[in-house]
């Protein structure tokens, strides 16, 4: 285990010494989040006038689902897009090999070698951008409240990982198809909005197939109280089941890996 | 005879080689027109929403305005930009420009190739939503189906002739794709395909006007879905911005040019 952690140390000191070389990226990066920030804000407001309210929410509420919405994204700029988006490279030039050969576990290095700081200014502005929708609505925060909203929120992550890491790891059969993942992206932006927002069928897809909802609308719900505790269970056993699944099909997958020149 | 570098056999074997080359990548481009789901999402959030009746757009206008916003869209993707970069960074544009025909000449044509691709796929996609709304389903009159095609080939023309200029900008700066990042953007949320632009506030709305956006997505799409429209604004905005871009992209085409170096050079 500790072996694990050094790696993983030495794995993000190189990736952030790597970036700190492009210092002109982060600024563009700075720009882009804004623009798009003030852009999403804007369309939402367009939802919103007197009297007005979205699935019931109203607009300091669906404040904190863009939020929570902005720092999943941060997230995966951060992490998700630099390390899984690389698996379809390994596997088209055979690099998959090498990482195979390394006596530490492959899933583990293809998830964790990188990290891209470019995402943290956007988790930095939807955390702001939580804190003053909760703030705006009356958010009272309680410990326990806290803690839950930690709970779901990493429980929110493993299953945008594992959704992610599904995806990725067909590259192994299709390896043409390395945009499979801009589709589970277009499908996520569905995140923005509260669930309520969605008509009922479209509810249940984004609750059990494809779980967006417990991205953003789960968490808002807890820092509200408004969570019941059947979707908060719900959440976590969903988390586990993507997880345990991403984990078998990679092993799975692997069985059927025959390097780039066989 | 030759007109702008082109004869019909040229067109021929240029359009037929593209095409060929794009079908071979089907699958990866069935994908593409599934990740333009973006309207649909948005169509089902305005429709539940309390701010509809403000978009003047009634009943099943709102779906056959967001399903010809999705259309629209499938056939004026650019990504003229990407191969060019990877075109001038793996050496191989230095053939195209020895070639007698402008390299943009190419890239064209492996757009039309793809949009031929994309046609069964994005069918598809509008045949499943029609099963799902069957109220919505129309069929545009043949006038307004060649007007359409004329809006969204013109929305096409204006987005590719945008980003060869930022791809010409490639030959002096290395970070001219990040260009493109920052004005997809604004494209996102003024072009129409998020929300009519009857939603936005009057002060945004003349504002968008006077950007390229709005002719991008909301007029053919408007045109397309049989809404009424000021066709002669529309089509004189969208030759307006071509005339201007037109020229431009030539000019800094030919200076770039001039000062590429090879690799390895």
């Amino acid at each position: 285990m500790g072996r694990y952690w050094r790696t993983l140390r030495r794995f993000w000191c190189t990736a952030v010494a790597v970036q700190l070389e492009y210092q002109v990226n982060v600024l563009i990066e700075l720009l882009a989040v804004a623009m798009s920030l003030s852009g999403s804000l804007f369309l939402l407001s367009l939802f919103y006038g007197p009297e007005q309210t979205l699935g019931g929410w109203n607009w300091a509420q669906a404040l904190m689902v863009q939020g929570l919405y902005t720092v999943f994204d941060g997230m995966a700029t951060t992490w998700l897009r630099p390390n899984l988006g690389a698996i379809v490279t390994h596997v088209r030039e055979g690099t998959l090999d090498f990482v195979l050969l390394k006596p530490i576990d492959s899933q583990f290095w293809l998830s964790l070698r990188t990290l891209s700081p470019a995402g943290l200014p956007e988790i930095g502005l939807g955390l702001g951008l939580l804190g003053w929708g909760s703030h705006q609505a009356g958010v009272v925060l309680t410990l326990p409240s806290l803690c839950t909203v930690l709970v779901m929120l990493l429980a929110g992550g493993l299953i945008l990982y594992s959704l992610w890491f599904l995806i990725a790891a067909t590259s192994i059969w299709f390896v043409k198809t390395w945009n499979a993942t801009e589709v589970l992206r277009a499908l996520l932006a569905s995140g923005r909005y509260p669930l309520n927002a969605y008509p009922p069928a479209l509810r249940l897809l984004f609750t059990l197939v494809l779980p967006v909802a417990f991205l953003t609308t789960v968490p808002a719900q807890v820092l509200l109280g408004e969570a019941a505790a059947p979707m908060l269970l719900a959440g976590l056993g969903l988390a586990v089941l993507f997880f345990a699944a991403a984990r078998a099909f990679w092993l799975f997958a692997l069985r059927f890996y025959t390097s780039a020149s066989s | 005879m030759r007109i702008c570098g082109l004869n019909r056999r040229i067109i021929r074997v240029l359009l037929g080689s593209q095409y060929a080359h794009m079908l071979e990548y089907r699958a990866e481009i069935a994908l593409w027109a599934l990740s333009g789901v973006l309207p649909f999402i948005m169509l089902s959030v305005w429709s539940g929403s309390d701010a509809r009746s403000g978009l003047g757009l009634d009943g099943v206008a709102l779906d056959r305005y967001f399903l010809s916003a999705f259309l629209v869209r499938q056939f004026s993707v650019v990504w003229v930009v990407y191969a060019f970069e990877e075109d001038a960074l793996l050496g191989r544009l230095s053939p195209y420009l020895l070639q007698p025909l402008h390299p943009l000449w190419r890239y064209v044509a492996a757009h039309l190739g793809e949009q031929l691709t994309r046609l069964p796929f994005a069918a598809l996609i509008a045949a499943l939503f029609f099963a799902v709304q069957p109220q919505a389903f129309w069929l545009p009159s043949l006038g307004g189906l060649l007007l359409a095609w004329l809006a969204t080939w013109m929305a096409f023309a204006i987005a590719f002739l945008f980003q060869s200029l930022i791809a010409a900008l490639c030959f002096w700066s290395e970070k001219a794709s990040a260009l493109e990042r920052l004005q997809f953007i604004p494209f996102l949320f003024l072009s129409g395909l998020l929300a009519p632009l009857t939603a936005f506030p009057p002060a945004v709305r003349a504002m968008s006007q006077w950007t390229p956006f709005p002719y991008l997505i909301d007029f053919p799409a408007r045109v397309l879905a049989g809404q009424p429209v000021d066709l002669l604004a529309g089509f004189g905005a969208q030759l307006a911005w071509i005339a201007l871009l037109l020229p431009l992209v030539l000019m800094i085409w030919r200076a770039g040019v001039r000062r590429y170096s090879a690799m390895g050079a």
